[in-house]
C-alpha cells in the first residue's frame, strides 16, 4: 500500500511532470505527421482533378456558324428523286461554301477562300447531309443549319486565342489604296502609331542588347582558345570561325541598335511581335510597315470605302498574342471576330464527344467507341472472372485439403496479382491471338487477358469473404444436418457475397483502368467505327486516353483531359457502387 | 497412467440409468488433436427422455466430447476419435453412416446465439426443407410453428415470422436456435452452454424450456454453472483436464460427491 501511495505520489513530482508534456509532445508530433500526410495527399488529389477538369471541361463545350441557308433542289437533288443514293452523293460542301463566301465578298483568290474555308470543320457538310438524309423535305426549302466550326477556330472562342485590345484613335485618318492587291495605307494627322513604333524601337533595343552581349560571350570564347593554343592549324580553323560568327552578331546588334536608335523611321513588324491593326472604315488593316504617322498593310477585311475618317470613328487594334505563338492566323481572327460579331457563332454541350468514334479531327472526334470498347471488354471480363474467381475462391477457402499442392497454388495466387499487367499482356498475344487465332484487336481477347489480370483480385478478395464470416453460421448450418456444401451454398455464399461483389467491383475497376496488356494485343489501333460486337476490333477509354494524348493537335489536350474526366466519373461511380453495396448489405454477428 | 487420474466409473449405477432407456453409450473413447489428447478413455451411459449435464473446468474436454456425440469434430481436420459412441446401439463412428444425416438426428445449440442472417420462419424451416420433412407449404408451415411452439417462442414471434432471426433478444435468439434444432425432430439435442451469453432471466427461460424439452427427447448440457446443472439436469458428469472423473444422479453429485476433485470442484475451491 505504501509503495502504491508513494507511486501515486511520484505522478505528480517534476519528473513525472516531464514525462507526461514529453509524451503529450510525441503524441501531438505524432498526430501532425499524419494530417500533414493527408494534407499532402489531398493537396495533390485537389490539384489532380482541378487541372484535369480546367484541361478537360471547355471540350464539352463546341462552337458552331448558325446560318440560314436555301437547300437548293437543283444543287443537292438534280434528278428530284430525294433518293438517298442520290442525296448521299450530293456536294452539301457547296451551300455551306457560298453561305459562308457570301459574308466576306473580298476574299476572291482561290488561297484566301480557302483559308475562309479552313473555319468550318471538314464534319459540318457530313452534318447536312445526315440531316438531309433524315428528312428530304427540306431541301428547297431555307433552312437553320449549325455548321461546326474547325477545331482551331473552336478553340480560338475558347480563349486560347489572343487577346484584342482596341483603342480609339485621336487623329484623323485617310486610307489610301496602294497598287498591289488589298494593300492600303492609313496616315494619321496626330501620329497614332507613334507609341506602337516606340514599342517596336525598345524591343529592337533589347535584342540589340542580346546579339551584343552574344558577341561579347564569343569573344571571351575567341580569347579562351587563343590562350590555350594547341595545333596551329586547327586553332587557326576555329578563330576563323569564330571570328566571323562575333561579326555577324556584331553587324546585326549595330544594325538593331541603329534601327532602335532612328526614332522616326518606319518599322517592319513580323509575327513574333504583337499583331497591329487600323479598323477603319469597316475594313481592317494589318500594319506590315509603320510611321509614327503612317500604317501599311494587308486589309483582312475589305475597307467599305477609302478616303478620310474622322477622330473617333477609327479604330487601333492589338492581337496581344504575337501570330507565330498562335495556333490560327491574324487573317482568320479577323473574319471569327466578324462572325462573332454579327452573332452567328453558337456554343452548346458537345453532345458529340459521347455520340461519336474516334476522329483525326479533334472536333469530330468522341469517346463512345471507346466507351463501347469499353463496357464489352469489361463484360467479357465479368463474365469469366466472376463465375471462374468466386468458384476458385469456394474450393480453396471452403472445401480444398490443405496440402502443400495448394499451398502452391495459394502462394502463386498470390504472385499472378504481383505479376505486372504488360505481362498477361503478352501472355495474352502469345496465347489467345498467335495460338488461338482469335481476332486482334477485339474485345473479347481484351476481356480475357483482363480476366486473367483481375482473376487474383478476384480470388483473394472472395476468400477473404468467405473467411470473414464467421463459424457459428457454418456450425449452425451443420448442426441441422446441412452438408459441409449445403452448408456453404445456402449460408456461407449469400453472407460473403456482398464482399464478393465488392471486390469483384474493385477488380472491374481496375481492369477498366487498365492500359499496357492491351496494348500488347493490338486494342491500340486507331479505330472510328463504333464496335457491335465482341470480335469487332475495339479500343477502350484508357487507350483512347493515350492515343489522343499523343497526336499533335493542341484540341486533343481538352479531348485527352475530357476523357479522362469521364473515365473518372465511371470509376467513382462504380468504387461509390461497390461502397453502397458494401453498406447495404454489412451484416453483423 | 497416474492412478488418480483413471476414469472411475459410479460403482454403482446412477437410478436415472436404470430408470430410463440408455440413448447414448460411450465406452473407451479418446479424442486427439494432432498430438494432443484431449480425452482420456472416456466411457459414459447417457439415459433417453432425461437432462445430462457435463460439468467441469475450462479445457476439460466436456465440450469437446459433446462434438464427438453429433461428429462436429469431423469439421476439424485435425480431430481423431477412437473408441465406439452408441447411439440406439449403432455406432456413429461406422465408415457407413452418414454423419450429415447423424446431426440431423442429434441437434445442437450452441453457445452464442447463433440464428441465420434470414427471417425467423426461414430459421426453423430451413432443416425441415433440406431433409424433406415437409410435403407441402402447409406441412412445412406446420412444423414451423410447432416448432417455435415447443420453443416457447411462438407468440412473441408469430406476427414477426418475416423479421429477420438476428433482430431478437439474446434470449429469443437461443429459443429460436432450439426451435430450429427440433424442427428436424432430432433424437439427442447438444446444448453447449446454451446459457453463458444470456441474462439471469433469459437463462431461467431456457432452463424451463429445457426442463419441458426431456419429456421428448435426450438432451445433453454443457454448462459452467452448477447451480444450473443443478436445477435442470438428472444425471451429471464431472470432467476433469480430459478424463470423465465422476458421473452420478445429480442429487448425488451434488450432495455427496465420491471424488475429491468433484468435491472441491462443486464447492468452489477450484474451477
Amino acid at each position: 500500500m505504501t509503495d502504491l501511495s508513494l507511486r501515486a505520489a511520484g505522478f505528480k513530482s517534476p519528473v513525472a511532470r516531464q514525462r507526461l508534456a514529453k509524451r503529450y509532445r510525441a503524441e501531438a508530433r505524432f498526430r501532425s505527421y499524419g494530417v500533414i500526410g493527408l494534407s499532402l495527399t489531398a493537396l495533390f488529389i485537389a490539384l489532380l482533378l482541378f487541372d484535369v477538369a480546367v484541361k478537360g471541361l471547355p471540350a464539352f463545350v463546341q462552337h458552331s456558324l448558325a446560318f440560314d441557308i436555301a437547300l437548293d433542289p437543283q444543287k443537292l437533288d438534280p434528278q428530284g428523286t430525294r433518293s438517298s443514293a442520290n442525296l448521299a452523293e450530293a456536294d452539301f460542301l457547296q451551300p455551306l461554301r457560298d453561305k459562308l463566301l457570301s459574308y466576306f465578298p473580298d476574299v476572291s483568290t482561290r488561297a484566301r477562300r480557302k483559308a475562309l474555308l479552313g473555319v468550318l470543320s471538314t464534319g459540318a457538310a457530313d452534318d447536312l447531309r445526315e440531316t438531309l438524309l433524315a428528312d428530304p423535305s427540306l431541301i428547297g426549302r431555307t433552312v437553320k443549319v449549325e455548321a461546326l466550326l474547325s477545331d482551331d477556330a473552336d478553340l480560338y472562342f475558347k480563349g486560347t486565342g489572343t487577346v484584342i485590345t482596341s483603342e480609339a484613335a485621336t487623329g484623323s485618318a485617310s486610307l489610301t489604296q496602294l497598287p498591289e492587291e488589298q494593300r492600303f495605307t492609313v496616315v494619321s494627322t496626330e501620329g497614332d502609331f507613334a507609341r506602337a513604333l516606340a514599342e517596336i524601337k525598345r524591343q529592337l533595343s533589347r535584342r540589340a542588347d542580346d546579339f551584343q552581349a552574344g558577341a561579347e560571350r564569343l569573344r571571351a570564347e575567341r580569347q579562351r582558345l587563343e590562350t590555350a593554343g594547341g595545333p596551329a592549324d586547327v586553332l587557326q580553323k576555329n578563330l576563323k570561325s569564330l571570328d566571323l560568327k562575333i561579326g555577324e552578331f556584331q553587324t546585326r546588334a549595330t544594325d538593331l541598335r541603329d534601327r532602335a536608335l532612328a526614332a522616326n523611321a518606319p518599322e517592319k513588324l513580323d509575327s513574333t511581335v504583337p499583331s497591329l491593326l487600323a479598323e477603319v472604315n469597316s475594313g481592317l488593316i494589318k500594319a506590315e510597315e509603320i510611321a509614327s504617322d503612317r500604317l501599311t498593310g494587308t486589309a483582312l477585311l475589305l475597307p467599305a470605302s477609302l478616303g478620310l475618317a474622322a477622330p473617333g470613328t477609327w479604330r487601333l487594334v492589338t492581337y496581344e498574342t504575337p501570330e507565330s505563338s498562335r495556333q490560327i492566323g491574324d487573317q482568320e481572327v479577323a473574319w471569327l471576330e466578324s462572325l462573332k460579331r454579327q452573332g452567328l457563332i453558337r456554343s452548346h454541350f458537345n453532345t458529340r464527344f459521347f455520340t461519336a468514334g474516334d476522329s483525326r479531327e479533334p472536333e469530330l472526334a468522341g469517346i463512345r467507341g471507346a466507351l463501347i470498347g469499353s463496357l464489352l471488354t469489361l463484360m467479357v471480363t465479368l463474365t469469366i472472372c466472376l463465375p471462374v474467381g468466386v468458384a476458385a475462391a469456394i474450393y480453396l477457402e471452403e472445401f480444398a485439403r490443405k496440402n502443400r499442392l495448394t499451398e502452391i497454388i495459394e502462394v502463386n495466387i498470390n504472385n499472378l496479382a504481383a505479376v505486372p499487367s504488360i505481362v498477361f499482356g503478352l501472355l495474352g498475344l502469345a496465347l489467345f491471338l498467335n495460338t488461338f487465332g482469335l481476332p486482334r484487336s477485339a474485345a473479347l481477347v481484351g476481356g480475357l487477358v483482363l480476366a486473367l489480370l483481375v482473376l487474383p483480385t478476384i480470388i483473394i478478395a472472395s476468400r477473404a469473404a468467405l473467411k470473414a464470416v464467421p463459424p457459428s453460421i457454418r456450425e449452425a448450418a451443420l448442426g441441422v444436418g446441412a452438408s459441409h456444401q449445403q452448408a456453404v451454398l445456402h449460408h456461407v455464399l449469400p453472407l460473403a457475397m456482398p464482399g464478393i461483389m465488392t471486390g469483384t467491383i474493385i477488380g472491374m475497376a481496375h481492369a477498366l483502368g487498365e492500359t499496357a496488356p492491351l496494348l500488347m494485343i493490338g486494342m491500340v489501333a486507331f479505330i472510328v467505327d463504333i464496335p457491335s460486337g465482341i470480335t469487332d476490333s475495339a479500343t477502350v477509354l484508357p487507350v483512347q486516353i493515350y492515343l489522343w494524348s499523343d497526336l499533335p493537335e493542341i484540341a486533343f489536350q481538352a479531348k485527352t483531359a475530357a476523357a479522362i474526366i469521364v473515365l473518372l466519373v465511371v470509376l467513382f461511380l462504380m468504387n461509390g457502387f461497390a461502397i453502397v453495396l458494401r453498406r447495404r448489405f454489412e451484416r453483423r454477428w | 497412467m497416474d492412478a488418480s487420474n483413471t476414469t472411475v466409473i459410479a460403482p454403482s449405477t446412477p437410478s436415472i440409468i436404470a430408470e430410463r432407456v440408455i440413448k447414448i453409450s460411450a465406452r473407451n473413447v479418446d479424442v486427439f488433436y494432432g498430438a494432443k489428447q484431449a480425452i482420456h478413455d472416456l466411457s459414459i451411459d447417457i439415459p433417453d427422455r432425461a437432462v445430462s449435464a457435463f460439468i467441469g473446468p475450462s479445457g476439460c474436454g466436456k465440450s469437446t466430447f459433446l462434438r464427438v456425440i453429433n461428429r462436429m469434430n469431423d469439421t476439424i481436420p485435425s480431430a481423431r476419435v477412437t473408441g465406439t459412441i452408441e447411439i440406439d446401439g449403432e455406432n456413429i463412428y461406422d465408415k457407413r453412416l452418414d454423419p450429415v444425416l447423424l446431426r440431423a438426428r442429434v441437434g445442437m445449440v450452441f453457445q452464442k446465439p447463433n440464428p441465420f442472417p434470414k427471417s425467423i420462419y426461414e430459421n426453423v424451416a430451413y432443416g425441415p426443407r433440406i431433409h424433406g420433412l415437409a410435403g407441402s407449404r402447409e406441412e412445412l408451415d406446420e412444423i414451423v410453428f410447432s416448432s417455435l411452439r415447443r420453443a416457447g417462442l411462438f407468440d412473441e414471434v408469430k406476427d414477426r415470422l418475416a423479421a429477420p432471426g438476428t433482430s431478437l433478444s439474446g434470449g429469443q435468439q437461443q429459443r429460436l436456435c432450439i426451435a430450429r434444432a427440433i424442427a428436424v425432430n432430432p433424437e439427442v439435442i447438444l446444448m453447449d452452454e446454451p446459457c453463458s451469453a444470456l441474462d439471469p432471466i433469459a437463462t431461467a427461460r431456457i432452463e424451463e424450456l429445457i426442463d419441458e424439452l426431456k419429456q421428448n427427447f435426450c438432451i445433453v448440457i454443457v454448462t459452467h454453472s452448477m447451480q444450473q446443472a443443478a436445477r435442470v439436469s438428472q444425471l451429471t458428469a464431472f470432467f476433469h483436464l480430459g478424463f470423465l472423473v465422476e458421473t452420478g444422479d445429480t442429487d448425488e453429485i451434488f450432495t455427496n460427491p465420491k471424488d475429491k476433485r468433484t468435491q472441491d470442484y462443486i464447492t468452489g475451491r477450484f474451477g
